[in-house]
């Protein structure tokens, strides 16, 4: 036994390195940071908040699919179990809510006729996109091309936690200083210097970059962060919440962030209950060959 | 498959007919039921059965994904995710197979160590080792082509990487590049005959395993003493059931680490920027391929200087692919008699150090190697001043407490410590340099280089040298005769 704990030990450490890998990638926390929420999809009993995800969704269709397509995504996920129109006690009206989204956007096809027609979408289909392409989408975003949502959670370090954090985390309006409003003025233990935002982009803590090229101030302690062609989005009252919630900046990025980490691994909630009984019959089933090993062995010095 | 006399007995008239004329049962049976193993095997012998479980588990989850999965640079990412979210259980299958992966490694790894340790690959045992390394060796080109698969970023930039290297070797290397990529670069061509090649790779490693499996079953096992099988009855027990649930436990432990990887940290062992599809425009930030790739591409990236008429890249190259040769002359370069280190006290801490090596390698792959390891002092801001431009330039900077870190008759370097002092210094010297940030310190680069040279120097310095100037410890008598000795004594740790 001593030697398989030494092999536990073992696989702990090659697990740091790619852990360590990990981290390197992700945002930098620093003290001021405001508290991250308490994702209750994390840990090993984690299920989405199935009235978060609704409200996520409403934030997804009314501000960022403007701009950011989810093409891996059908609406009739949103009615799939884990998804957040599913309802286990009334499938119709399940079947009913996600018809209802699917109706309000159209999709054009060619008939049998050689003729574009449009129709309503239906639950097979997916989510449209806002661009036919990417060189619409470049053209239309100052040349960068606004990331496609399916698996943005996953595709991130830091997954859920910097949605949140970079949702958040634009200066205000209000911070801003000098004659064209676009200098940010640090004055903190770290930082003393101006920041100057480039024309047509928007500095943000949170974003990887380098934000050396546009600091007037010591260099070796240019402020964190880097520059996106996506102004600030989320901002108090962004959303009108069809459940009443009132729409705090944290809370629409609360909502956001829990829908996409519900579309990038929309089968987590299964993976996580499976896991559990998976792991509860190795169990009896290591004891039960223990024993038996033991009673195999009993007459054997060795 | 087995070096000894057969113990099969054919009980019924329909086994003795199949014995007659194909004796496979026969084979099984003397391979895996009556196969005499010695008695003293400890859990680092389980990790032979674990490898088998997971090349059966990667076979098979692989072909449920194969089914599924479309080898096309504009459909593969999404045909993956299609599997994740479509496909029956698709996920599941699909995580299995990646972590799978991973846990192939670990065991390998593990299996491999244990060899070095107790000299499992001196004679006879010589072609049962170099069959291993060849194993391994296919093991990490299907790993690998795998990983190009879901045609993610680091897939994409991981594979433009590792077959750029082919084009290092001279003359022929740009057409074998060309000929392995199936265009001069990196496209659908190249995920064709990855897939293809992916697909075959693990039915010969099926195969080399079957052989491996041959050769240590003609010369018989090694164990921990080192020691061989000196009275079959009283140093070994038959295969089955003493090892067949020895290995079964460890087996379901090894499943248990297993699924906590596959149902609670799924993509942990992965890297984010492969979940963004690849893009041949973009190259990402850091290039890094699979923890179980890196010391590979630490010693890779360790040669940054040319040698003789060596070129710094093919360097590189020579020195990853010498540190798995050297693995094949391994048996021929141990001088030592003795197998098992658990005689040899002087090599046992070489070896200890070997693995720390190792694992520092893996280290040293995953991060930049620019960056600081052991920080020797604050950062500092640098000017390079042209003196053509700023004449005053020395004295104005140590009037400024500048630091001239080098000068010569057409520039000065000189670091500031202090931001103001840099500031001022800039205005009154009339330089238009601009101050880059100093770090100080032993950065990554020459910490890997050291631990290639000590790679290196284990094989090839110390293994050869220290079967020559150790004194080892006596050996048991017998496999019997230790056991019963670490069984009599006080403080005996029970092997097992």
């Amino acid at each position: 036994m001593k030697a398989f704990k030494a092999c536990l030990a073992g696989l702990a450490l090659l697990g740091l390195s790619p852990a360590a890998m990990a981290a390197g990638g992700t945002m930098p926390l620093s003290e001021g940071d405001a508290p991250l929420p308490d994702w209750p999809f994390e840990g090993v009993f984690g299920k989405f908040d199935q009235a978060s995800v609704q409200r996520g969704f409403q934030v997804y269709t009314e501000v960022c699919a403007a701009c950011h397509s989810m093409e891996l995504l059908s609406y009739r996920n949103l009615g799939e179990p884990g998804g957040p129109f599913y309802n286990a006690d009334d499938p119709e009206a399940t079947e009913a809510a996600v018809a209802e989204f699917a109706r309000q956007y159209e999709i054009t096809e060619i008939d049998d006729y050689g003729d574009e027609v449009s129709r309503p979408r239906r639950p097979a289909d997916r989510f449209p996109s806002p661009y036919p392409n990417v060189q619409a989408a470049a053209a239309a975003n100052g040349g960068a091309i606004p990331p496609d949502f399916s698996v943005i959670v996953k595709a991130r370090p830091g997954g859920a936690d910097y949605i949140y954090r970079l949702m958040t985390g634009y200066p205000s309006y209000e911070e801003f200083q000098g004659e064209y409003g676009d200098e940010l003025h640090f004055n903190d233990d770290h930082s003393h210097g101006v920041l100057t935002q480039p024309a047509g982009l928007y500095y943000n803590p949170y974003f990887p970059g380098d934000t050396s090229g546009n600091w007037d101030g010591d260099p070796r302690h240019a402020p964190a962060g880097g520059y996106l062609a996506m102004p600030p989005q989320i901002t108090d009252g962004r959303v009108d919440y069809m459940d009443g919630t009132e729409a705090t900046q944290e809370q629409i990025a609360y909502d956001i962030s829990q829908f996409l980490a519900w579309a990038s691994e929309p089968k987590m909630e299964n993976r996580k209950s499976l896991g559990l009984v998976v792991m509860i019959y190795l169990f009896f089933l290591a004891i039960l060959v223990y024993f038996s090993y033991k009673a195999i062995w009993r007459n054997v010095e060795h | 498959m087995s070096g000894h006399e057969s113990t099969y007995k054919p009980g019924t008239g329909i086994e003795k007919w199949i014995d007659a004329r194909l004796p496979i049962v026969r084979l099984v049976h003397d391979s895996f039921v009556g196969f005499p193993v010695a008695k003293n095997l400890n859990y680092w012998w389980t990790f032979g059965a674990i490898l088998a479980v997971c090349l059966v588990t990667q076979i098979i989850t692989g072909i449920v994904l194969a089914m599924h999965y479309v080898p096309h640079v504009d459909m593969a990412f999404a045909s993956v995710e299609r599997i994740m979210r479509d496909v029956e259980y698709g996920w599941l299958i699909r995580y299995i197979h990646a972590n799978g992966a991973s846990m192939f490694f670990l065991a390998v790894y593990i299996h491999m160590f244990r060899g070095l340790y107790y000299g499992s690959y001196k004679a006879p045992r010589e072609i049962s080792w170099i069959l291993g390394v060849i194993i391994y060796l296919l093991m990490m080109g299907t790993a690998f082509m795998g990983y190009v698969l879901p045609w993610g970023q680091m897939s994409l930039h991981g594979a433009s990487v590792i077959t750029n290297l082919i084009g290092a070797i001279p003359l022929v290397g740009e057409q074998i590049k060309i000929w392995l990529q199936g265009a001069p670069s990196i496209g659908n061509a190249t995920l064709n005959r990855f897939f293809s090649l992916h697909y075959l790779l693990p039915f010969m490693i099926a195969g080399v395993v079957i052989l491996h499996i041959w050769a240590f079953h003609t010369t018989g096992n090694n164990n921990p003493t080192g020691v061989d099988v000196k009275d079959e009855k009283k140093d070994t027990v038959p295969f089955h059931p003493y090892y067949t649930v020895k290995d079964g436990f460890a087996i379901i432990v090894f499943l248990m680490i297993f699924a906590g990887f596959v149902f609670y940290a799924p993509n942990v062992l992965g890297h984010a920027d492969n979940y963004i599809e690849g893009n041949p425009l973009k190259t990402p930030a850091h290039i890094v391929p699979e923890w179980y790739l890196l010391p590979f591409y630490a010693i890779l990236r360790a040669i940054t200087f040319d040698i003789g008429p060596i070129p710094a890249k093919l360097g590189g190259v020579i020195a990853m692919f010498g540190a798995i040769a050297v693995l094949f002359v391994l048996p021929w370069l141990d001088t030592s008699k003795v197998r098992s280190l658990r005689y040899r006290p002087l090599a046992r801490q070489f070896f200890l150090g070997f693995v720390a090596v190792c694992l520092l390698l893996g280290v040293a792959g995953a991060s930049n190697p620019d960056d600081i390891v052991i920080k020797t002092g604050e950062d500092t801001l640098r000017y390079e001043v042209s003196l053509e431009e700023a004449p005053e330039a020395v004295a104005v900077a140590e009037a400024h407490h500048g630091k001239i870190v080098s000068s010569n008759s057409e520039r000065v370097i000189v670091d500031f410590a202090h931001y103001e002092d840099a500031v001022e210094f800039a205005e009154a010297s009339g330089t238009t340099a601009e101050a880059t940030v100093k770090h100080h310190g032993l950065t990554w680069l020459p910490v890997a280089q050291l631990l290639t040279f000590l790679y290196f120097a284990y094989f090839l310095i110390i293994i050869p040298l220290l079967g020559l100037i150790e004194r080892p410890k006596d050996e048991p008598e017998s496999i019997a005769d230790s056991i019963h000795k670490s069984n009599g004594s006080a403080d005996a740790v029970a092997a097992e």
